[in-house]
């Protein structure tokens, strides 16, 4: 299984993909743009992710919100999202809508600034604030996306802030930033524009150049702060958090190769072993037989700068102390470095890994999205069509290499949520007795 | 160039270039001689396929005091069969790079795997075997119950869970299948027991009443030969269909408050008791849901989002089931803002009872119903979910294939009907998760119905 690749650069810079698929009359239309929450400055966290919601604003020729509505009155689909290390925008549509799509990315790409105002940065920073609220701040565990990066890298560097942000950083954008942000990184050649699905790739082609072709180039991009990080931590982080939740639940992480290295691979298969579905060593050993915890789950960030994160996430049952569920994961984890995988193990997990990539691709805007991502990360969406290759290549001696390299005590942080006592309970008492 | 004018001009807008032909797959219904159903869908796209198999034994075929039976019957099947235990099973499937997940919802159970071609004809072997001989090991039993236990006590911790549960218990009457929690509580499950879960298994999983849905890389005569050999010999007689009653709790409007101390946003659900999956209002409540509150560019997200910033996100939604499911609005929001969004979602509401929508309110729903239908069937599991959906609502054979010209024909008088016909804004129920004492005064001053508080528990204080 192939997918057809065609690709091409515009004078400005901008990177194209096309992948043609003429199994049903749609289209999907992904661009990336190579900036997330790890370029932001001092003093603006979070402002990466709300600029991604301007984006929906409008542009010259787009009316607020409009942007939402032509692609929905068209019959598409669309969203965008936020990362440490890159944005993306997404629509698929019928096929004969493509130029509409096309034309909307060109058009916020190229001229957006005259559509800012002062009170849509107003109204989506409280959209935003909300966001916080919701996936964060009121959602048990939520803060475990500000802590770990927090907990793994040091202050000064740029995976070590919150991509959210702060309510104060966020309070702090002003319109001078959207314009400079804007300016400086979303330009064609900080971008790659991926077209995956039904449509004619000359006539593509041809709108791709007509409506993104007159964009300018950027001016350059700043130095991008060091992010070089060594192999381990040097010790075991420990961050406790007492917080408003039931269950003990533990985040395990260990600094590992960055994604697309060759020594990734081994990482994410390990990952996949350790917590990947049902048969995963952690579910089948903590959930199944010790029945110490009611979750596990394993996974890596990828990260393509200076470390990416392998992250174990186990959440205890009801009567086990936080404390223990910590050393029963910490037990698993040793006996893997102790005394390593099962080639058994290893079969599993690729397997796995192989299935889920092929049930993926059978959607355009996931085909789409990952071409944009080689694309953007390694200049290449071609590598799309060796990973499962590379993971088949995978030896038991690699994952235990890795292993032993970076799962020892030395390269642990642990992120611990600690139910803080039956206070909400005692809380609601107080109160019913108040009410009545 | 033209002008500069500040307004954004249509001239410069792409014309869309004439649609091309979509079909939603041809399927084909068979029968096993045992009267288990098969309804197989070729679907040359990628070497994969999903099989599911469905079983009439959902949650509303929970006796009362056992709910959460059909869950941990339909879950149990993966946990060991007569032959393997469940950590052989779990190693047989994943080796196949089979991912299989159990789900029993209201209305059926069901268990879904999707694998490459190449692996299809064990894993339905495999299949065959966790339907027709599961062991229910009581190990696995407590296991299971005791993981729900712990579901439980993280609910009361996780407000959007808890919002939607205790909507639906107050909700409908006190007797409905549909006002006790999907899953079970508490007290129910902890009174299930391994003989409970075998005699529920024997009365339901019955070839009469599974039915089988392969949707991907296979053809028609393959897939029937596979699911002969896997299920032919299956015996047993389909048990009868079950008796409940799914009406509302209440005739008038009401107010339910539940304190959460900790609570940074409320939760907000909003709504009413709707209409069964197979009424023949389906299509214009679909577009009536879409333009109220099912887009972003709804009215209600509009207003709740776009123009006031008071939430993420605002969305209204059709809960469809066999009987009368819920229609709810959905939202979190900052609680400070409660009491106004609450007016907001509701005024909405009102609104909308009261004139027709406008033409191109009307135009973009019914456009991008019918645009997004083949995005809707990209992928294996989502034909083969359209496909048991057929068959668990008795929809017609031909539903997929007129849904859009359904759809189109809607129109806003149309809308309005149904609207004022089955949204009954007078019963509506509105239920806040948030910080009491901030949220309490200004809910009620919006004078919407007589409240009641309670705790997390859904106790009343």
């Amino acid at each position: 299984m192939r997918i057809l690749i065609d690709t091409f650069r515009l004078p400005n810079g901008l990177f194209v993909t096309l992948s043609e698929d003429h199994t049903a009359p749609l289209a999907a239309v992904n661009l990336w743009y190579h900036v997330g929450s790890a370029n932001e400055r001092e003093g603006r966290t979070g402002f990466a992710h709300l600029f991604e919601h301007m984006l929906f604003q409008g542009s010259e020729d787009v009316g607020s919100n409009e942007h939402f509505e032509l692609i929905q009155r068209a019959g598409g689909t669309l969203n965008g999202s936020t990362w440490l290390e890159r944005t993306n925008y997404f629509e698929t549509i019928p096929s004969n809508q493509l130029e509409m799509a096309l034309w909307l990315e060109a058009n916020r790409m190229g001229k957006l600034l005259p559509a800012m105002t002062q009170q849509k940065l107003d109204t989506q920073r409280d959209v935003v604030k909300n966001e916080r609220r919701w996936s964060m701040d009121n959602q048990p565990y939520g803060t475990w996306w500000e802590k770990l990066p927090a907990l793994c890298f040091p202050p000064e560097h740029p995976f070590h802030h919150s991509l959210i942000g702060s309510m104060e950083d966020l309070d702090a954008a002003s319109l001078d930033d959207v314009r400079s942000f804007f300016e400086t990184f979303y330009r064609p050649d900080n971008a790659v524009l991926t077209i995956a699905g039904d449509f004619d790739p000359t006539q593509a082609r041809g709108w791709v150049e007509k409506h993104f072709g007159p964009i300018p180039r950027g001016t350059g991009l700043p130095p991008m702060k060091d992010t070089a990080m060594p192999k381990v931590f040097g010790a075991w982080k420990r961050e406790v958090v007492p917080d408003n939740v039931m269950l003990p639940r533990l985040f395990l992480a260990f600094l590992s190769p960055v994604f697309g290295s060759p020594e990734f691979y081994p990482a994410s298969a390990c990952a996949a072993i350790l917590g990947m579905k049902k048969g995963s060593r952690l579910y089948r050993n903590l959930v199944r037989e010790r029945q110490v915890a009611a979750e596990a789950h394993a996974f890596t960030y990828d990260l393509t700068k200076g470390s990416d994160l392998l992250v174990v996430d186990v959440t205890g049952r009801p009567d086990i102390p936080a404390e223990q569920l910590e050393q029963e994961v910490a037990r698993e984890i040793d006996q893997l470095v102790a005394n390593g995988v099962t080639a058994d193990e290893l079969e599993r997990a690729i397997t796995l890994i192989q299935t889920d990539f092929v049930l993926a691709l059978q959607s355009a805007s996931e085909r789409a999205d990952r071409l944009s991502m080689f694309a953007t990360y390694f200049g290449d969406p071609s590598l799309i069509n060796g990973l499962v290759d590379r993971y088949r290549a995978v030896t038991v001696k690699d994952v235990n290499a890795f292993i032993r390299e970076r799962m020892a005590e030395d390269n642990r942080a642990s992120l611990l949520y600690v139910p803080r006592g039956n206070s909400a309970r005692k809380a609601d008492a107080a109160r019913a007795a108040e009410v009545a | 160039m033209s002008g500069t004018s500040v307004a954004p001009s249509k001239g410069k807008r792409p014309k869309a270039l004439s649609p091309r032909p979509y079909a939603f797959p041809r399927f084909e219904r068979r029968r096993l001689g045992n009267g288990m159903q098969l309804v197989v869908a070729p679907v040359r796209k990628l070497p994969i396929a999903t099989v599911m198999a469905l079983i009439d034994a959902g949650a509303v075929c929970d006796d009362a005091g056992y709910e959460g039976i059909a869950s941990l019957t339909c879950d149990l099947l993966l946990e060991g069969t007569l032959t393997h235990d469940g950590v052989q099973l779990t190693e047989r499937f994943e080796r196949l790079g089979a991912s299989v997940v159990t789900a029993a919802d209201w209305d059926g159970a069901a268990v879904t795997l999707t694998a490459l071609r190449e692996h299809l004809a064990p894993a339905i072997a495999l299949l065959g075997e966790v339907l027709r001989a599961p062991a229910f090991p009581q190990r696995e039993v407590e296991r299971l119950k005791a993981e729900r236990m712990a579901e439980l006590l993280q609910l009361r911790a996780e407000p959007r869970g808890l919002a939607d549960e205790l909507f639906s218990r107050f909700l409908y009457e006190e007797d409905s299948r549909y006002s006790r929690p999907e899953g079970g509580s508490e007290e129910s499950v902890e009174s299930i027991h391994r003989a409970d879960i075998q005699q529920f298994y024997e009365s339901r999983y019955r070839p009469g009443a599974v039915t089988l849905v392969i949707a991907g890389d296979i053809d028609v005569e393959d897939a029937a030969s596979l699911a002969s050999s896997a299920f032919g010999d299956w015996t047993g007689v389909a048990p009868k269909a079950v008796q409940s009653t799914f009406a509302p709790a209440r005739r008038e409007r009401a107010l339910h408050i539940v304190s959460k101390p900790d609570a940074q946003q409320s939760e907000i659900r909003l709504g009413c008791v709707f209409l069964p999956r197979s009424h023949p209002d389906y299509h214009a409540a679909v577009v009536m849901n879409a333009v109220l509150g099912g887009l972003f560019s709804s009215r209600i997200n509009l207003n709740l989002r776009e123009k006031h910033g008071y939430t993420y996100g605002a969305f209204s939604h059709l809960d469809w089931r066999r009987q009368a499911g819920p229609f709810v609005v959905s939202t979190a929001v900052q609680s400070e803002v409660t009491a106004p969004a609450a007016r907001e979602a509701i005024s909405e509401i009102e609104q909308f009872l009261r004139a027709p929508i406008s033409e191109d309110e009307l135009s973009l729903a019914t456009s991008y119903l019918g645009g997004v239908f083949p995005i809707r069937y990209e992928t294996t599991d989502a034909i083969a979910g359209a496909l048991a959906a057929l068959v668990r609502y008795d929809l017609p054979d031909d539903f997929y294939d007129t849904y859009r010209d359904q759809v189109r024909a809607i129109t806003a008088a149309d809308v309005l009907r149904v609207a004022k016909r089955h949204l009954d804004a007078r019963a509506l129920q509105m239920v806040v998760v948030g910080d009491l004492d901030g949220i309490r005064e200004p809910l009620e001053a919006l004078g919407f119905g007589g409240l009641t508080v309670y705790n997390t528990e859904g106790e009343v204080l």
